[in-house]
């Protein structure tokens, strides 16, 4: 199987650009100072979270607007279990995923039941609400001084084995959302994606299909929230807040979130951006609001949809012609509802 | 096998539907025929669950189906296809109708198998039988529109229904298309022994294949009867030359 796996992934075409990638990740370590191997680390957690918020942005069309709240909880459950008990490491490293999970089956449930902006409404309320209780909390989550400190085992306690431990676990990670994303339950929901009351004549039960993705995409947030604790070793509120739960967004936007690995690329290259634009402007939002009406205009599939595109040009007419039908069927249906 | 009695539905002060009865046997080919705004797609969403009946009952294989939601109804026998084009736009055309197959194996949340080792002799079966078959890798969107009707038809055969509802199956078809279709209709009728209800606004199609037809004007049923009994009746004469004139 695992051999099947491989040799399928080296048969495809992007099998040299992808194994030269892993390579370079594998010995970047070796060549750059600390601080780029931080950065390298970070932009990985940061790319399971918009990996994970993909699955229900790009592949379910739901409007998950609050994905950072599942990732803060995700991170505060580790944080907390590792600084108020004296269990094992390795449970707050799992409490982490469940956490987020559970509070996305919480708050899911509530917004499968209702469709698109009021759905993403309800969720950045119900989001904002759990960072008010973060924020608010003194006695429990340090409030806005967040927590730090938070100890981390001696293993992990070197910044070269932090980074090959979360690349590892971004690695498996992946693997994990490939299967997810190509299995019968991945295909349902691009259906569900595509027209949730078809989806509804043929059998399927779009609402729990639709909960489960948003389980599912909010454990990986709490993956990524673990990851955050053991790179950062502190979490604090600024997790949950909604502007970055917006950033997330903007990362599956721009780096393509019709593709499997565009939101990866969007996060590597947010966080480059924040990192080396915010070092010389705290306005570096601007710069990224100017990308975002580029990206628009020019990049309506996002850069990884961009690259794919160049590469299949063979096929490019094939897909034009494809957006320009499912242009024209929505209009065929919105003028013959009048 | 499908009883419709006295059902009805308003939106608002509007009612759509106001009395209607509709048999259809096992095995029956039956249309439901009337002019433009009589309620025959409101009727089609009452029975498959995208709406709920405000009175009366819907009675399928012996069992009250009313208010249940459509995946219900679906996975209970009833397989329907839209009149305005309702289909997976991104997806290939295979998937599109591998989805149905998924969802009737009861596969949808199985998160472990790769979908496409699954259903692929099934799903290749139906897209034959409609004759997709060259198309299966073709993106549903960019289909012709004659194509995606068809898709349409293969989506609902996907779930292997009992009951096939096909709301206006060549609406915006070419005359040549639409005779294909009705041909690909009495097809499936015959060798798969499929029930088939749909709704058609060709009188000459809809004559030539039904063996039943329902008559219905102003959200009400008028007649149900064989094509004779309906060509001859009064009041459907009435309806249709007071009315528009559809066929």
């Amino acid at each position: 199987m695992l051999k099947k796996f491989v040799g399928s992934l080296l048969a495809t075409r992007y099998s040299l650009p992808t194994l030269g990638i892993i390579i370079v990740l594998l010995i970047w370590p070796l060549l750059v100072p600390r601080f780029y191997i931080y950065i390298l680390s970070l932009i990985f957690v940061t790319a399971l979270l918009a990996m994970s918020l993909n699955l229900t942005v790009g592949y379910g069309g739901l409007f998950q607007f609050h994905h950072g709240a599942f990732y803060g909880v995700g991170a505060y459950a580790a944080a907390l279990v590792l600084t108020r008990t004296s269990l094992p490491v390795w449970v707050g490293y799992i409490a982490g995923p469940i956490a987020a999970a559970v509070a996305g089956l919480l708050i899911g449930w509530f917004c499968v039941r209702l469709s698109q902006l009021y759905f993403a409404m309800l969720q950045i309320s119900l989001g904002s609400l759990i960072w008010a209780i973060v924020f608010r909390w003194y006695d429990f989550t340090g409030g806005d001084d967040g927590l730090y400190g938070i100890p981390r085992p001696s293993i992990l306690s070197s910044t070269n084995n932090t980074y090959y431990f979360i690349l590892l676990v971004l690695v498996a990670c992946l693997v994990a959302l490939y299967i997810i994303v190509k299995s019968p339950f991945g295909a349902t929901l691009q259906a569900i994606r595509d027209n949730p009351q078809r989806c509804e004549a043929i059998g399927v039960n779009v609402r729990r299909h639709q909960l489960m993705a948003i389980v599912i995409a909010t454990f990986f947030a709490g993956i990524a929230g673990v990851l955050f604790v053991i790179l950062e070793r502190s979490v604090f509120p600024d997790l949950l807040f909604w502007t970055l739960s917006l950033e997330i967004f903007i990362m599956c936007l721009l780096g393509g979130w019709f593709t499997f690995a565009g939101p990866m690329l969007g996060a590597a290259i947010i966080v480059t951006l924040r990192t080396f634009v915010g070092r010389h402007t705290e306005y570096w939002t601007l710069i990224l609001g100017v990308i975002l009406i580029l990206l628009i205009f020019f990049l309506p599939e996002g850069v990884m949809g961009y690259l794919l595109r160049i590469g299949e040009s063979a096929n490019q007419r094939i897909g034009e012609a494809a957006n320009q039908r499912i242009g024209e069927s929505a209009n065929r249906r919105i003028s013959g509802r009048s | 096998m499908l009883q419709v009695e006295a059902v009805h539905k308003s939106f608002g002060d509007f009612t759509a539907v106001y009395g209607a009865n509709l048999t259809v046997g096992k095995g029956d080919l039956v249309a439901v025929i009337g002019p433009n705004g009589a309620g025959k797609t409101t009727l089609f969403n009452l029975i498959t669950g995208q709406l709920k009946p405000d009175k009366g009952r819907i009675v399928f294989k012996g069992e009250e189906i009313n208010g249940l939601p459509p995946y219900e109804i679906c996975r209970r026998g009833i397989g329907r296809s839209f009149q305005i084009v309702n289909i997976f736009p991104r997806l290939t055309v295979f998937e599109n109708v591998q989805v149905a197959v998924l969802s009737q194996q009861r596969q949808s949340s199985n998160i472990f198998s790769p979908a496409r080792n699954l259903a692929v002799a099934e799903t290749n079966d139906i897209l034959e039988s409609v004759g997709l078959l060259d198309k299966a890798g073709n993106i549903a969107g960019s289909l012709s529109h004659g194509d995606q009707k068809i898709l349409e038809i293969a989506i609902a055969l996907g779930n292997k229904p009992e009951l096939l509802i096909l709301d206006e199956p060549t609406a915006g078809m070419s005359p040549e298309e639409t005779a294909a279709t009705m041909r690909l209709i009495k097809q499936l009728a015959s060798t798969q022994g499929l029930t088939i209800l749909f709704c058609e606004h060709d009188m000459d199609v809809v004559f030539d294949i039904a063996q039943s037809i329902m008559v219905m004007h102003h959200g009400q049923t008028l007649i149900q009867g064989k094509p004779e009994e309906v060509r001859r009746n009064k009041e459907v004469q009435e309806a249709y030359l007071g009315g528009e004139v559809d066929a």
